[in-house]
């Protein structure tokens, strides 16, 4: 069992190409340093975690919550809201009350 | 006397004796930071007008609220209606929320006077507060050192009498951890003993709210201030909020206490682990019960932290994109470029770092084995506590493997970072409190934290046992002397 982890760890080591493809879902630009940087840094990094791959869990659920909360209901009830303008108003462009974002559709294309 | 040295239990009988007012307390914190903020680097934003402003519009008492006339300091991650946020990064530059937290509303409410913001790492991204775009805070007691993080401003601040006392976060360990670093007192509570609303989300399901104070007595205070349900928060907990100011008062004869042989571990420094034998002997010598037991999955703490706390960081975190609020980069071509460019400028080395290593944890083909597997194992985790706490009333451990390192000695390393929270990380994911107390000093004059587990929602003999053992030591009364000390790295 210890063994085939091995492999899959070899597998799942982290390298640049999969640091810029992550980084590019996250939406965030690195320059070329910070790209050598990160892959270094997260290689170790993912080093350390895979000590979880020691561990059977097959069984277990997962824990993402520690409550008991499954749902939290309320009554459905129309209820004040902040103002339009106090919620644009923090946006580095608005127009109208409206938050303001370069193109997204180019019509010539 | 110095009004800025006292506690807020202390202030509150002079303030009912009339023999000080509000004005005289603020006045004397901003006078103290005059002298000693240059140095410390401890408050993210600060008005001294703005203080007494809001002092002078008190109504008139005592006989308002249970804080009237307190001065307190909330972390730069809390929001505050009109006032700068920014969670110390570059990417919220400009920020003022149109809201109040529920802790802030709370707090006022009670006629606390807010001060202004403290320091910490960017995001609550780090045990050192060293990655904050407003530079580092320094630590009091040696102002080489770090203070801890991500609360490091807070601690520093309060350890420094800058501060009554300060709300901080801890996701996993940021209030703890800079609390002993500091020689302060610091409390996580309970998953959902507080209200989250209007805490800029680092990890929701891990992140609490918690005091930072100078003794045991002001924290019960200051969390009966801020503890409680919350329907704008759907993972606040609908269970009562005790009395815990009364509660303290009560003795531990007899109590059962749990030493998990885990936490004392090779490599950790040695007057951290001979001051948390002496505690423990202290406590025995004052009736409580101490066993030697065992939290068998410990070790796997921080990987599981490091995957689900990025994780759910690189989600919360997918709002700062130039579109609503903060800075938006310049010179941008489209859409993509827009959010590209603004992250990479808004964002620091660690948030860039955090982000990308959730994201890729989330990421499809790599879920099962990292995202699924750590929550499984934080399974794992918790019924360990579960366990133990049908025996135990509560667990003692130290805070932190060591005192307070030096500023820049980890920053490059981030694992060896990350393995500075190694002890407190463990109750975020089982989602118990803790709190850290002062227990004694290294030959140094460095702190060292003693930290003390509870029961979910039984923050009171959490609390109890705090109390007793410092009442019964010097510790909390020892001050840093910090303002002719030479300091290097300026």
């Amino acid at each position: 069992m210890r063994h085939i982890y091995a492999i899959l760890n070899q597998i799942m080591a982290i390298n640049r190409d999969a640091v810029k493809y992550t980084a590019d879902l996250a939406r965030i630009e690195l320059s070329d340093k910070e790209l050598g940087h990160f892959t270094g840094q997260l290689d170790k990094i993912l080093a350390y975690v895979d000590k979880l791959s020691s561990l059977d869990v097959a069984k277990l659920d997962p824990t993402s919550h520690v409550l008991e909360i499954k749902n939290v209901y309320r009554e459905d009830v129309v209820k004040a809201s902040l103002p339009a303008a106090d919620v644009v108003k923090n946006a580095p462009s608005k127009e109208n009350n409206l938050f303001k974002v370069p193109k997204i559709i180019d019509i010539e294309a | 006397m110095e009004l800025n040295t006292l506690t807020c239990h202390n202030l509150i009988d002079l303030l009912y004796k009339k023999t000080i007012s509000p004005i005289d307390i603020c006045n004397s914190i901003i006078d103290r930071i005059e002298k000693t903020e240059k140095r410390l680097n401890a408050l993210a934003h600060f008005d001294k007008e703005k203080a007494l402003e809001r002092c002078k519009s008190l109504k008139k008492g005592p006989g308002q609220g249970s804080l009237w006339g307190i001065p307190i300091f909330i972390k730069d991650n809390i929001c505050v209606k009109n006032e700068m946020t920014t969670c110390s990064s570059n990417i919220l530059q400009g920020f003022n929320p149109p809201y109040n937290a529920t802790v802030i509303e709370k707090l006022i409410s009670l006629d606390a006077v807010l001060m202004g913001k403290t320091n910490m790492d960017e995001f609550a991204f780090g045990s050192s507060t060293e990655t904050s775009c407003y530079g580092p805070t320094r630590n009091p007691w040696d102002l080489d050192r770090i203070p801890g993080g991500s609360s490091g401003g807070s601690a520093a601040a309060v350890a420094a009498d800058e501060a009554i006392f300060a709300l901080g976060s801890d996701t996993g360990g940021s209030i703890r951890q800079p609390a002993s670093l500091c020689g302060v007192v610091g409390l996580k509570p309970t998953y959902g003993r507080v209200s989250r609303y209007g805490l800029i989300a680092f990890a929701s399901s891990l992140d609490q709210i918690g005091p930072i104070t100078k003794d045991v007595e002001d924290a019960a205070i200051l969390l009966k201030a801020i503890a409680g349900h919350d329907e704008m928060d759907s993972t606040s907990a609908d269970v009562p909020v005790s009395d815990y100011v009364s509660g303290i008062k009560k003795g531990i004869k007899g109590l059962k206490i749990g030493i998990p042989k885990e936490y004392f571990i090779e490599g950790m420094d040695q007057e951290v682990k001979d001051s948390i034998k002496s505690a423990i002997k202290k406590l025995e010598s004052l009736g409580a019960v101490c066993e030697d037991m065992s939290l068998a999955h410990t070790e796997y703490a921080v990987s599981v932290y490091y995957l689900v706390a990025t994780a759910e960081a690189s989600s919360n975190l997918a709002r700062f994109d130039g579109v609503q609020y903060g800075m938006r980069a310049e010179g941008i071509k489209s859409i993509i470029d827009m959010y590209k460019k603004t992250r990479r400028e808004g964002f620091g080395d660690e948030a860039k770092r955090r982000i990308i290593l959730g994201t890729f944890a989330l990421s499809s083909g790599y879920y099962d084995a990292y995202y699924l597997k750590a929550l499984k194992v934080r399974t794992l985790i918790k019924r360990d506590f579960d366990e133990a706490f049908k025996k135990f009333d509560v667990i003692v451990t130290p805070t932190s493997p060591t005192p307070a390192f030096k500023i820049g000695e980890k920053i490059s390393d981030p694992l060896t970072m990350y393995l500075s929270d190694i002890f407190t990380i463990s109750a975020n994911l089982a989602g118990i409190p803790g709190i850290s107390i002062p227990c004694g000093f290294t030959k140094n004059h460095l702190p060292i934290g003693l930290q003390i587990l509870g029961k979910p929602f039984d923050e009171e003999t959490v609390l109890r046992v705090a109390y007793n053992y410092e009442q019964n030591t010097e510790w909390h009364k020892q001050k840093p002397n910090f303002t002719n000390g030479a300091m290097h790295h300026l």
